[in-house]
């Protein structure tokens, strides 16, 4: 979930990162009072979840309240890339000598939260990673651990920065990194951190995103921002399709049919259970497979809702067939899945054994499951067979890039290496 | 008798017309593939599919009166007389 600026400030000033002065107008009016208060020259921005405020004339700069005011006006009017501004940001713009940046993200290969710095701030810091490689410092740390200074101090110094200004930097950085820990970001930066005439650090500007899964676990925070229940903040609205995929799930109180996202490509994914869905969406890009969609399965959904689900994705243009991949089940029945998913084959008029690229669903009830593949010709597979594998076959078969990429015998995380059980019409 | 695409559930006519059983499948069956309508045990076709081989309505009627016929496989779930 994308936090506004003014929001992302906000956590910055609760967690002791000096900002520049500036408050959120949601008037022209405001923007004077505010302009007034700071008594001195302002810059305006507008509050939009998107980037391009500069090209699109969404920042501005005032000397006087009464050209901060004009400039609100016009900020306040102005969409940027289809989406209108929450309101104004009218914040001291500060003698600046040196901007710098400062970051956390997540590595998802690692699975550890990454420090980023530079000394080269102002401008995408993947700009500079890709023109100035040697001016960016990166360091991994702990979420379990104490966050300990010496780190960010370490990413800090690595870029050069010594004496007063490292050990200036340095308390900064890591607080970036705890609050980041703290409240489930996914994303958490300052650019520019600037440094003033007077030798002192402070956040000209901030951008954060909280993992829409821990939103439940901050609502206090939440609640003092003023973001309330109803706003998704996704980066864009849900298309026709998404819609649908919402409605399936929500008409029918049996199993999770959910998180249904539309993509370009030619295979359908029925996917789900525990984290599988993301890991076999992954696999199947990482074998060179043009995923349809995403979506989350399980949760024991009904015959009709599988096979709602599975009619929505094989009527998406441009699917071929589609992949019923999962990790192992505990609660969700593969019979119950495949049932779904192979009558949603028949009713559309498809033959399941050609529609069906692959069934990969181990777990309760698996050898009633197996026994309904096996009648309608389905390839499936049980748990010898990593979800990894599962998802290159898919891709095979669909004729995507999988065989080029073939991983060595034995060398699939989660495969068994025992012959996998598949059923071939 | 009524089929689905997956499943078949057959009763007996001798015991189709009880009311007291009518109304204890249909409180029995968890996706509600049993109707009591006026007293007479009637299947309801387009839930047939949903049905999760639990047998309880098997052990709520007479011996082998209620029998679950799984179309994939030929197998009937079915009390012992
Ligand atoms: S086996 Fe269970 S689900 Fe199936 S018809 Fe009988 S009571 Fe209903």
């Amino acid at each position: 979930m994308r936090l506004f600026e003014y929001e992302s400030r906000q956590i910055l000033e609760r967690e002791g990162i000096p900002v520049t002065k500036a408050g959120v107008a949601r008037t022209p009016e405001e923007a004077e009072r505010i302009a007034r208060e700071i008594a001195g020259p302002v810059v305006l921005k507008s509050q939009v979840l998107t980037g391009g405020r500069m090209k699109a004339g969404g920042v501005k700069f005032a000397d006087t309240p009464e050209e901060a005011r004009a400039h609100a006006e016009h900020i306040l009017g102005l969409e940027i890339n289809g989406h209108m501004p929450r309101g104004v940001l009218v914040g001291h713009k500060a003698p600046i000598a040196k901007e710098l940046y400062a970051g956390v993200i997540y590595d998802g290969t690692r699975k550890l939260p990454t420090f980023v710095f530079s000394d080269m701030g102002g401008i995408d810091i993947e700009e500079v990673a890709e023109t100035h490689p040697d001016h960016i410092g990166r360091g991994h740390f702990s979420t379990i651990l104490p966050q300990m200074d010496f780190r960010a101090k370490d990413v800090i110094a690595s870029v050069g920065i010594t004496g007063g200004d490292l050990n200036k930097l340095t308390p900064i950085l890591s607080k970036l990194a705890r609050l980041f820990v703290k409240y489930d970001m996914t994303l958490a930066e300052i650019n520019p951190l600037a440094q003033l005439e007077d030798g002192s650090f402070v956040a000209v500007d901030a951008h954060m995103d909280m993992e829409n899964e821990a939103r439940g676990r901050h609502k206090a925070l939440l609640a003092e921002l003023g973001v309330g229940d109803e706003e998704t903040r996704e980066a864009r609205e849900p298309t026709p399709f998404e819609i649908e995929g919402e409605r399936i799930d929500s008409v029918d109180h049996r199993g999770v049919a959910g998180n249904v996202t539309e993509f370009d490509g030619n295979l359908g994914l029925v996917i789900g259970a525990g984290g599988g869905s993301l890991t076999l969406f992954d696999a199947v890009r990482k074998y060179g497979g043009r995923p349809a969609n995403y979506c989350e399965i399980g949760g024991n959904p009904s015959v009709s809702k599988a096979c709602n689900l599975t009619k929505l994705v094989l009527q998406k243009p441009g699917v071929d067939k589609i992949a019923v991949m999962m990790s192992i089940v505990s609660n969700t029945r593969v019979d119950i899945v495949a049932r779904g998913v192979i009558k949603a084959c028949t009713e559309l008029g498809y033959d399941p054994a050609e529609k069906i690229a692959i069934f990969r669903i181990p777990g309760a009830w698996e050898d009633e499951g197996f026994k309904i593949l096996e009648r309608y010709g389905v390839e499936y597979c049980d748990r010898s067979v990593s979800m990894h594998e599962a998802a290159r076959r898919a891709v095979e078969k669909i004729g995507g890039q999988a065989a080029a990429q073939t991983p060595a015998a034995g060398a699939e995380e989660g495969t068994s290496g025992a012959a996998t059980e598949v059923t071939q019409p | 008798m009524a089929d689905g695409m997956f499943i078949q559930v057959e009763v007996d006519e001798s015991v189709r017309g009880d009311a007291e059983l009518a109304q204890k499948l249909a409180d029995a069956c968890p996706v509600d593939i049993f109707e009591n309508a006026g007293g007479r045990v009637e299947i309801v076709p387009a839930n047939l599919d949903e049905c999760v081989l639990c047998e309880l309505c098997i052990h709520a009627a007479p011996p082998g009166a209620v029998r679950v016929r799984k179309l994939y496989s030929g197998e009937v779930l079915q009390s012992a007389d």
